[in-house]
């Protein structure tokens, strides 16, 4: 008797979750419009008119633009079990990984032509000088979309409702908004809160981000962020799994919540190398003040004449 | 006799201090509907999902076209058709998309397309889901429930909550499926319906069974009885209308004196007489032939909708 097949499952739920996300207005205006609206803000108001600002900025909005996964998948899961919708997936021979796994997937196709729009326009409309290290730009979107994506498969796991998943939201956004260094430069908190971002996923995704756009750090610099991230997938995606809930009425005990620590454990490993040995904050510091220092358009040209 | 293509032994299931099932026993052979009837809360809906393999009972066995339901997976669900109490899907998926989409988890995939016509779809093929009646979304969740040619389909409640028009349309499709002998197992409530469709019948109350047999059958076991239902200008005196010529058992139901009776022509004309002597009048009178509805009564002295 031939089974169900997970990777077909996968790819069928995939195209579905693509076509339902496209037909969602207000999925388009907070996965498109808005990083662009961010990215038009933070150079009018950071880019200073140099060109490499406009590439550090690029690493934040493609920061932004991926971290959004984080948001909408786990209030897209909640909602699909409270309506009851996952009750009708469970009597299909569909396991609950292929479910998550095409949040992740389909996620991940929805955010490339976001992130190929926003190098572009930096590129062709905001003058940024080169392309930055568009391997490393490729290598850490992908990985870190599928990393946030599983986070949000886990607060989804671990929360009840949809007011609790909001509240979660809201907090863990704020924090990983304002101290990675997505929004804010991270040079210019004082030290204990740039040690304490060194625990947090973003912060990985973040600096990865900008190295790569800016070309200032080596493969080996970037490498550590995508190891981070990549374990941080891997343990996030099967504690989600463990946790899944097809039930709106199952409800998760307290201390399965615990588990959101575990996944937290490859960044707390890679928070205390880095604050212990790590050169982290030494080369986001050279790599502020290198673009801090950057001439800008006008006194660029004014030097050539 | 062959195998059952479900057998079920003896199945409890609790919800804290709620016992929903307790020591539910059957058995459904291939080809047959079979129904389960009952009020509200009587233990039918957990049954069925335990059934379906969505919930796990805490004591019995269930077994389906041969297999544990709980624990055979991705066998057992290719085996299976099922319309829950309530389907949900996402508003904006479309008509046919949700057919194919489901259709594509299985090995064995029925012809959409035919599906689409055999369920009066085709004109809807591109609709949202949230563009659907109540009538035409529980049509898509039986199209959705033979993607895969089951071998058993489970109905929970399929009608419950639609119009009386929409309802005949639900029981024209479950008649073809009786006629294309699939096995069925339906869930409830409403008694025309377990008379019209099924083969054979399990009378549930408070998550036991309390009488099964063929609709028929179940029916002569009511002793032939005709159901009188009476309104009255006062209440009538205690037990009086008990002891009226042929009556084997009264009740009141809200106002209405239900009398079961073996010679119902000397019953209404004992009836007329008592109120007159009684100074009483008539307010209504209907009479019924025996249902499943009396069956009921008898057993548990409430009526199914209560």
């Amino acid at each position: 008797m031939a089974s169900s097949n997970p990777i077909s499952n996968t790819w069928t739920l995939t195209k579905v979750r693509v076509r339902l996300a496209m037909r969602n207005r207000t999925f388009l205006f907070f996965s498109l419009a808005m990083p662009l609206g961010f990215l038009f803000f933070f150079v009018m108001v950071f880019g200073k008119g140099s060109p490499a600002w406009i590439a550090y900025i690029l690493g934040s909005i493609l920061t932004l633009t991926v971290m959004g996964s984080f948001w909408g998948l786990s209030v897209q899961l909640v909602m699909f079990r409270e309506a009851g919708i996952l009750r009708r997936f469970r009597l299909a021979p569909v396991g609950a990984g292929p479910m998550l796994a095409s949040s992740i997937l389909a996620n991940y196709i929805l955010v490339v032509p976001s992130v190929i729009i926003e190098i572009l326009v930096c590129k062709w409309v905001l003058h940024m000088q080169s392309w930055g290290n568009l391997w490393a730009i490729a290598l850490l979107i992908t990985i870190g979309s599928a990393a946030f994506s599983a986070f949000g498969l886990i607060v989804a796991s671990v929360t009840n409702t949809m007011q609790e998943t909001q509240v979660i939201n809201q907090l863990i956004w704020t924090v990983f908004l304002f101290l990675s260094g997505a929004s804010v430069p991270l040079a210019v908190f004082p030290l204990w809160i740039q040690r304490a971002s060194l625990f947090m996923p973003a912060t990985y995704l973040a600096t990865g981000l900008e190295f790569a756009t800016t070309n200032l750090a080596s493969r080996a610099e970037i490498f550590t962020d995508f190891l981070a991230l990549t374990l941080g997938v891997v343990v996030a995606f099967e504690i989600s799994r463990q946790l899944f809930r097809w039930e709106p009425e199952a409800k998760v005990p307290g201390r399965a919540k615990l588990w959101v620590l575990v996944a937290m454990i490859p960044f707390i490993a890679f928070g205390v190398y880095e604050n212990v040995a790590g050169k982290r904050l030494t080369q986001i510091h050279d790599n502020f003040k290198a673009i801090d220092r950057a001439p800008s358009a006008s006194t660029k040209s004014s030097a050539q004449h | 006799m062959a195998e059952p293509i479900i057998q079920v032994e003896g199945l409890y299931k609790s919800y804290g201090a709620v016992e929903a099932v307790r020591g539910l026993s059957f058995a459904v052979q291939e080809g047959e509907v079979f129904g389960l009837l009952g009020p509200n809360g009587a233990g039918k809906t957990s049954t069925v999902e335990i059934l379906e393999g969505m919930r796990t009972p805490d004591r019995g066995t269930a077994r389906v076209c041969g297999l544990d339901p709980e624990r055979s997976g991705a066998e057992f669900k290719q085996k299976i058709g099922a319309v829950l109490q309530s389907t949900a899907l996402p508003d904006k998926l479309k008509v046919k998309e949700a057919i194919e989409l489901f259709a594509n988890f299985y090995t064995n995939r029925a012809n959409t397309d035919a599906l689409l016509k055999r369920f009066q779809l085709e004109e809807k093929r591109d609709a949202f889901y949230s563009q659907l009646s109540g009538g035409q979304k529980q049509r898509l969740a039986l199209a959705m429930a033979l993607v895969n040619n089951p071998q058993v389909v489970f109905l929970d409640e399929p009608t419950a909550g639609l119009d009386p028009q929409v309802r005949r349309e639900i029981y024209d499709i479950i008649e073809e499926l009786k006629r294309d002998k699939k096995t069925v197992l339906i869930t409830t409530h409403y008694i025309e319906e377990a008379e019209r469709l099924c083969d054979r019948v399990a009378i549930v109350d408070q998550g036991r069974i309390i009488a099964t047999g063929s609709p028929r059958d179940l029916k002569h076991k009511s002793a032939g009885t005709t159901r009188i239902e009476v309104r009255l200008a006062k209440p009538a005196v205690n037990g009086a209308l008990g002891s009226l010529d042929g009556v084997s058992d009264c009740r009141e139901f809200d106002g209405t004196y239900v009398l079961h009776s073996s010679r119902a022509p000397q019953t209404i004309v004992a009836l007329v007489k008592h109120l007159e002597s009684d100074n009483n009048e008539l307010q209504s009178l209907e009479m019924f032939s025996p249902s499943l509805e009396d069956v009921f009564i008898e057993l548990t002295g409430r009526r199914l909708r209560d």
